[in-house]
């Protein structure tokens, strides 16, 4: 048993905190706000070249500036919080020890080397491959080695946290199961597990590819590889974004499951399922059959789907339930409208929950059916439906997570309340705004990745709707805003980190910075009620809107492939 | 520990140890089963299935 001296007690949860996850725990997240700050940076370029008024980048640097803005925010930004979040759902969720620090930061410095070396490459501008780094474009050797390092260091924390749940077990530091939080965090690490290995099977040989080892790499058989890699890294977020959701409602409001059963079981079919949604990116493709992508996608996913969908109704149930326990029983929405909407934390949880829910949920449901994905497949739909998950869903509930770790991790009081109070206001309404508007943009046709919508040096001219040059600007106006929100939240975070008062270890000394209630995030139990009227119309409302739009493109299809 | 030290301890659903264990949550309480059969089924069913999918395509003539 680890000395007593390394473990300090929370004094707003009761919780047993291991000093040595509590700084790993530390350095993931602040190096993780580093990279959001980078790659949101490159991301508002981007938004800014693809605004046909603005144009600000020439071609090379807006290709650039795509490749930095993908790796940094899909992979670098996300996958160091989520590392953050593992081992603060394993180490202090279960007030055990951390398993082996000393290799949890040998694993945190390959990332960070990694992460480094991948920028360093992009940078020297011989790597503007993209996120996808499709073969048979080429990157520089050290664009590959700097993501497999990457990848090597985030499966040594997937192997930290398992090895905690061990050590957790053995050392009988919880009853019973885990506490769901945990639970949907060992999903993200499942998840994790077969990404990394995906990634080593295509990555590694094209490394080797780069600098000469091996002739030929085929483009189908690495577009296949790759997004079993590149697609489910995104479902990690989205595990972890989901235990996310039901960390922050615990801790705020109590909000217990309203049933554990049912929410295990939701995360059961992201174990088996959701990685197979990676199929959706290879619907066109010749030379792949039917089958496997029917399979995959309009099966196999849909069951994915339905956990999410499950989720969506079992967050805003439990806390309606918590609510109400607590005397808000005023109509329908007594409940929501009492909610702690000027806590930072509550709102940017529960708006990524309704727009992940309903831009990024619907939309992608919408993309991984075969036949209406044809539509928008390599559109800007499709960045339009991943910034609704991984931004407006995941981003922002990392942020709004990070509220809630400031004091509890770092032990420090937010400064700027007011500006932390607007800012998950502010940047959900900026990557909605991108988000619909790049949606709006692909469904009149306008392909991603392209760096001028107007053909301006092209021997061919097209023309696109003057809707979709009306779109692309108001996309640039919300990344602005988006932008402003990101700013926001790093001024916030960075300050209170540095400047912000500190919180006593001694719960007499200061107030406690969250409810007594939150020990809730700690624990095994339902809220075991089923009286949740206003869910269930915010539920009915979702699915309306689903089979609305998904009538609407089906009928858009016909429209544009007529049948005889 | 006691109880009263640990929050995540008192409302475990594991109080009464006489009662047996449902199957689903000794399927649910095995992280490493979980494990196994979150890499194998998309191994199998998307890696496995794609790239012999993909090996099969006859070259052209």
């Amino acid at each position: 048993m680890a000395n007593a001296a390394v473990f300090r007690t929370c004094p707003a949860t009761g919780l047993k905190i291991h000093r040595p996850a509590e700084a790993l725990i530390k350095a993931n997240a602040v190096t993780a706000v580093v990279f959001l700050a980078v790659g949101g940076f490159f991301g508002l370029l981007v938004a800014l070249t693809r605004w046909p008024a603005v144009h600000l980048l020439p071609a090379d640097w807006f290709y650039l500036a795509l490749t930095a803005h993908g790796l940094d925010v899909l992979l670098v930004w996300i996958i160091f919080f989520e590392i953050a979040i593992l081992y603060f759902a394993s180490a202090i969720l279960l007030n055990s020890r951390l398993a082996a620090p000393k290799l949890a930061w040998v694993g945190f410095a390959l990332m960070l080397a990694g992460a480094v070396i991948t920028n360093v490459a992009v940078l020297q501008g011989g790597s503007s491959v993209m996120f996808t780094s499709y073969v048979p474009m080429k990157a520089a050797p050290h664009f590959y080695l700097g993501v497999i390092l990457f990848a090597v260091g985030a499966l040594i924390g997937c192997g930290i946290f398992f090895g905690t749940l061990v050590i957790a077990r053995q050392e009988r530091t919880y009853k019973g199961s885990i506490p769901l939080v945990t639970f949907g965090a060992l999903t993200a690490a499942i998840i994790a597990v077969f990404t990394i290995a995906s990634g080593a099977i295509i990555l590694i040989p094209t490394l080797l590819w780069s600098i000469g080892l091996v002739s030929y790499i085929d483009p189908l058989m690495y577009k296949t590889v790759w997004w079993a890699m590149g697609h489910s890294s995104q479902q990690i977020n989205v595990s972890a974004h989901v235990a996310v959701w039901y960390a922050i409602a615990a801790i705020v409001v109590g909000a217990k499951p309203l049933s554990e059963k049912v929410s295990r079981m939701a995360f059961l079919m992201y174990i088996l399922f959701l990685q197979l949604a990676s199929a959706h990116h290879l619907l066109v493709e010749p030379g792949i059959s039917s089958e496997w992508k029917i399979f995959n996608t309009s099966y196999a996913m849909y069951l994915a789907v339905l956990g999410s969908m499950i989720h969506g109704m079992t967050v805003p149930g439990s806390i309606e339930a918590a609510q109400r326990k607590k005397g808000y029983t005023n109509g329908l929405f007594g409940w929501l409208a009492k909610a702690p909407w000027s806590n930072p934390a509550f709102a940017g949880m529960f708006m990524s929950l309704v727009l992940f829910g309903f831009l990024g949920g619907i939309s992608g449901v919408v993309l991984g059916t075969e036949q209406i994905n044809l539509i928008m497949h390599n559109t800007l739909y499709v960045p339009g439906h991943f910034h609704a998950t991984v931004v407006a869903g995941t981003t922002l509930a990392f942020m709004a997570v990070t509220y809630l770790l400031v004091p509890l991790i770092f032990q420090r009081e937010l400064v700027l309340k007011k500006v932390a109070q607007w800012q998950p206001y502010v940047f959900a309404v900026g990557v909605s705004g991108i988000s619909l508007f790049m949606m709006g943009a692909g469904t009149l046709g306008v392909a991603r990745r392209h760096w001028d919508i107007g053909f301006a040096d092209s021997l061919l001219s097209f023309d696109y709707p003057a809707t979709a040059f009306l779109m692309m600007g108001l996309n640039g106006l919300a990344a602005i805003l988006a932008a402003l929100g990101g700013l926001m939240y790093i001024v916030v975070v960075v300050g209170s980190i540095l400047f912000g008062k500190r919180i006593g270890e001694q719960p007499a000394e200061r107030p406690a910075p969250v409810p007594t209630e939150a020990a809730a995030v700690g624990a095994y139990g339902s809220a075991e009620t089923l009286s949740i009227p206003g869910t269930v119309v915010l539920v009915g409302v979702f699915f309306t809107a689903f089979v609305l739009y998904y009538f609407v493109n089906w009928k858009y299809l016909s429209e544009v492939w007529p049948l005889q | 520990m006691s109880d009263t030290e640990n929050p995540g301890v008192e409302s475990s659903q594991a109080d009464d140890g006489n009662e047996p264990i449902p199957f689903w949550q000794n399927v649910l309480d095995n992280p490493f089963l979980l494990l196994f059969l979150g890499v194998t089924i998309p191994t199998v069913l998307y890696v496995i299935w794609g790239v012999m999918e993909i090996v099969t395509i006859p070259l052209a003539k």
